[in-house]
Order: C-alpha cells, then structure tokens, then sequence
C-alpha cells in the first residue's frame, strides 16, 4: 500500500500542503534564465494591460500577468502547460506601456523548458 | 534610555504573581499525557519552596474543551468556574493557580466578561446561588502553573543539579520555547511578555542555562484548535499546522520543545509520530524526533529528579538523547516499572520514527 492509502485507512485524513511563497525551496533558475534573455521584463509594472488585451485569455484562462507573477516567486510548477494557450499574436507586445518584450518572454520560457525541466523544487 | 524610562515602556508586558498561598486547579488532560507534571509542581512548591498550595477534591473540569467544541454554552462554563471560584473563597484562598492553558484562556476571558458586562456576572452569581446555595469572590490573583515557575526560576536554578548545556561540547542546548495561544494570545495583559514578547518560558530557559531558537514559525499556533482536533475529518488541519512549525524549526537542530500548554505539548510531541507515519518525515538527529516536555518536567530535570519519576516515559518521542546531553543517569530497565517494580508494559516500536539505542536496549 503506498503512503498516500495508508494515510487514508490508517488515519482518516491527511497532510495538507501549505499555500506559503518559500524561496528557500522555490526554483529561481527558470527566472533568472528568462531575466537574463528578457531583461525588459523587469520594467514590468503590473498593470496587466497586456492580460487584457490578450486573445488567447478570451477562451482560456491564460493570463501573462499572473504568469509573471509565478514565473518571479518561483513558482513553476504549471507554467509549461500554460505556455501551450498562448497563439503568440503579440498583442500583449503592442500595448504594453514599458516596452517589455512579452511575445519574447514567451518564446524563452518554451525554450528554457524545451531544455530541462524547472518544474521541480530544489532540494 | 534611562532605566526607569525602559521600565515604563514595558510596564504594559509585566504581570504580578502571587508569592504564596495558592488554590491550585488541575488539568483534565495533563495527568494522562504527562502525569508526572502535576505533580512534581505540587512537589516543588510544597517540599522545595516551602509554599502554601491548597487542592480541593470538589473542582472539576473548567468544561472549556466542550466550551471550544460549541457543546457547553458560555452561561453554563461560566456558572462552573464561578463554582470554582467559590471553592477558592471558601477554603480562605486569593489567588488561582491554574495548571492548564486551556482553562487559564477560559478563567480570563470570563474574568474580562465580567468586568465589562456586571450584569452577567450578577446573573451567574444567581445560578451559582439557586444551583448550589454558594457565593463567591474574584481572586485576587490569576496565574497559570508557568507564571509560577517563572517567577521561582531563580530559586530553581540554584538547587539545580543540570544545566541546560550539552555536557559533550559545552554548548547551550538549543531550545524551542512553545507558548498556548490561550496563555496570551486572547489577552496578553494576563500573560508575562504579553502577546508580542512572551517571556515565561524563555526566562526559564536563559535562567536554567539554555538558548533559545528564533525560527519564522515560532509564534504560530501547534494546530490543536478544539474544532479541528475534535472531528476526525478536521485533523489533517491540525497535523498541518503542527508540521509548518517542525520544518521551520528543524533547520536550527533544537534540542528539544518546551511548551507550556496541554494540547501543545501532546500534540507536538504525538504528532511527530503521525507525521513520521503518512509521509516517512521524521525531525530531529537520526530520525529519532525532538522530545517535547513540559516546564515542570524541565524544572524538575534540572533539579535532578528521577526521569520515569517525572513521567517521561509516557512521551511519544524519547527523551533518552536529551538526558544523555545533560549528562543525567537513567536505568533503562526501570524505565516501564512501576516504583515496586511492577511491569506497565512496552509501547511498540514505531516503523519511521526512531527511538534510539538506550530504548532499544530495554524493549
């Protein structure tokens, strides 16, 4: 029996993980890659005009602010699957007030995923 | 800073305890978990300070866990600690001593209700009356058990036989200091330190030798919650809180936990068993846990007390790797007998989380 239906007979409820931001344990290297080949991505300020105006969010829950919020605390865990919604229309690119290279931040992180996988927290 | 201007500063975080002539109130809990607890206080403050402290057979439950689990109404936990109260005036006593921190939370807030609403308090007098035919004084002083070791740390410290230092390095024992939510938390004018700098328990450990850990989590909650423990389904909420604050405080290798309530203490210790049982996490060197004891059973450690005496084989996690750094000698083969050497039978051995060679040896 593995640990999770032992957890489950054996106990009657389960280890609930928290919901706490630890950059102890979150992996920053996906970050770091990305930053360095789009260093436009710090001028970001958050308005999310570009989740606005995005295509892809109209049928999709895809949204590039809430990516680069999770791409900056390190919390990769789903972003590949997200990275797929995107039709790289560059739209967001368009409107964005500080000039960051969205569509590019896009390609980099399917690039750097292309190439390992950051989903795993580090140890 | 002048010293009478720090002095006024943190007038708000002092409490003034009673020096003498108790009316001492048992846990409902404590005598299971930790049955040596109590009863070394009594020990203490009778045969080693030479204190007064008086218990009554009549007291009873404060009912504060059916309280906390929504199955007592306030006027009904209201009307048995006004019983207490008048148990306390009709043995000619002032000030409580209370043993549990669940109870200390549930005697303040009742004391503050009182204070603010006199109304409730006259009606509770008239239950007590009609109920019982007896009446009753507000003590004079409220302490739980903790302030009182507190305020005595001093005279403990020099019978002290043990220091909380690693007699193989030399070191201060790194310690996790653990305080109730309801010792402060609900009003912090009733606790030493208030909310913000409870010092009760870290008194006792810079006094008696020891260091204490500053870890991120050291002020949260060890998960108990009345609600949460009480139904299985609810549990998982508390073990979960219970294991944010092991892996916060493992990093910094404690030596052991020293908790000053209850359901802390059972369930920090208890806990660490489950964890190490769900997902194979175990805390401490060697998989072996990190002991958690009681202030008394601390006190009474370092004054050189017998540890099965002091009921410490009744811990889930084994406290042999602690006395082994304090240099206290224990015979593991008294370790399960009673004091005429009676056998009271060995736990099982847990699968992940590990009890050491001292234990083996005697199971």
């Amino acid at each position: 029996m593995d640990i999770a239906g032992k957890n489950k007979s054996q106990f009657g409820y389960s280890l609930t993980k928290g919901r706490q931001i630890d950059y102890d344990k979150n992996n920053m290297k996906l970050r770091d890659f990305v930053i360095s080949n789009e260093p436009s991505l710090l001028l970001c300020i958050g308005c999310g005009g570009c989740t606005a105006t995005c295509t892809a969010g109209g049928f999709t829950n895809f949204n590039f602010r809430k990516l680069h919020n999770l791409l900056m605390r390190g919390e990769t865990n789903n972003l590949e699957e997200s990275m797929k919604k995107c039709m790289l229309c560059g739209k967001c690119k368009l409107v964005c007030p500080r000039g960051v290279n969205t569509r590019n931040v896009i390609f980099t992180i399917k690039r750097a995923f292309a190439m390992t996988d950051f989903s795993k927290p580090l140890k | 800073m002048e010293n009478h201007s720090k002095k006024f500063i943190w007038r708000d975080y002092q409490k003034e305890i009673a020096d003498d002539h108790f009316f001492y109130v048992r846990s409902c809990i404590r005598q299971t978990f930790f049955p040596g607890s109590e009863s070394f206080f009594l020990r203490l403050m009778r045969d080693e300070l030479g204190k007064d402290v008086f218990e009554d057979a009549r007291h009873t439950t404060c009912t504060g866990i059916g309280f906390h689990g929504d199955i007592v109404p306030q006027d009904t936990i209201m009307t048995v600690v006004a019983r207490h109260f008048a148990l306390m005036t009709e043995a000619g006593y002032k000030n409580i001593a209370i043993s549990c921190v669940t109870s200390f939370g549930i005697y303040s807030e009742i004391l503050e209700t009182w204070k603010h609403f006199p109304e409730i308090e006259k009606r509770i007098r008239e239950s007590l009356k009609k109920a019982t035919g007896r009446t009753f004084e507000i003590p004079e002083n409220i302490a739980h058990a903790s302030d009182i070791i507190y305020k005595f740390r001093n005279e403990i410290a020099a019978k002290a036989k043990f220091t909380l230092i690693n007699k193989n390095t030399g070191a201060p024992l790194q310690i996790v200091e653990h305080i109730g939510c309801h010792y402060s938390k609900m009003f912090p004018e009733y606790g030493v330190g208030g909310a913000e700098f409870p010092q009760v328990l870290v008194g006792m450990i810079k006094t008696w030798g020891g260091k204490v850990i500053d870890y991120p989590e050291r002020r949260h909650c060890c998960g108990f919650g009345f609600r949460q423990y009480l139904i299985q389904a609810n549990r998982g909420y508390s073990v979960s809180n219970s294991k944010k604050k092991f892996d916060s405080m493992n990093p910094y290798q404690p030596d052991a936990i020293i908790a000053n309530c209850p359901g802390c203490a059972m369930f920090m210790d208890k806990w660490q068993y489950t964890i190490a049982e769900m997902e194979g996490t175990t805390y401490g060197k060697e998989d072996a846990g990190i002991p958690v004891l009681t202030y008394e059973e601390f006190a009474g450690l370092v004054m050189g007390y017998n540890p099965w005496d002091l009921g410490l084989q009744m811990h889930q996690v084994q406290v042999e790797p602690l006395l082994d750094k304090m240099g206290i000698a224990y015979d593991s083969s008294k370790k399960f007998k009673t004091k005429d050497g009676k056998d009271i039978g060995k736990p099982q051995v847990p699968e992940s989380l590990k009890v050491g060679n001292s234990v083996h040896s005697c199971c």
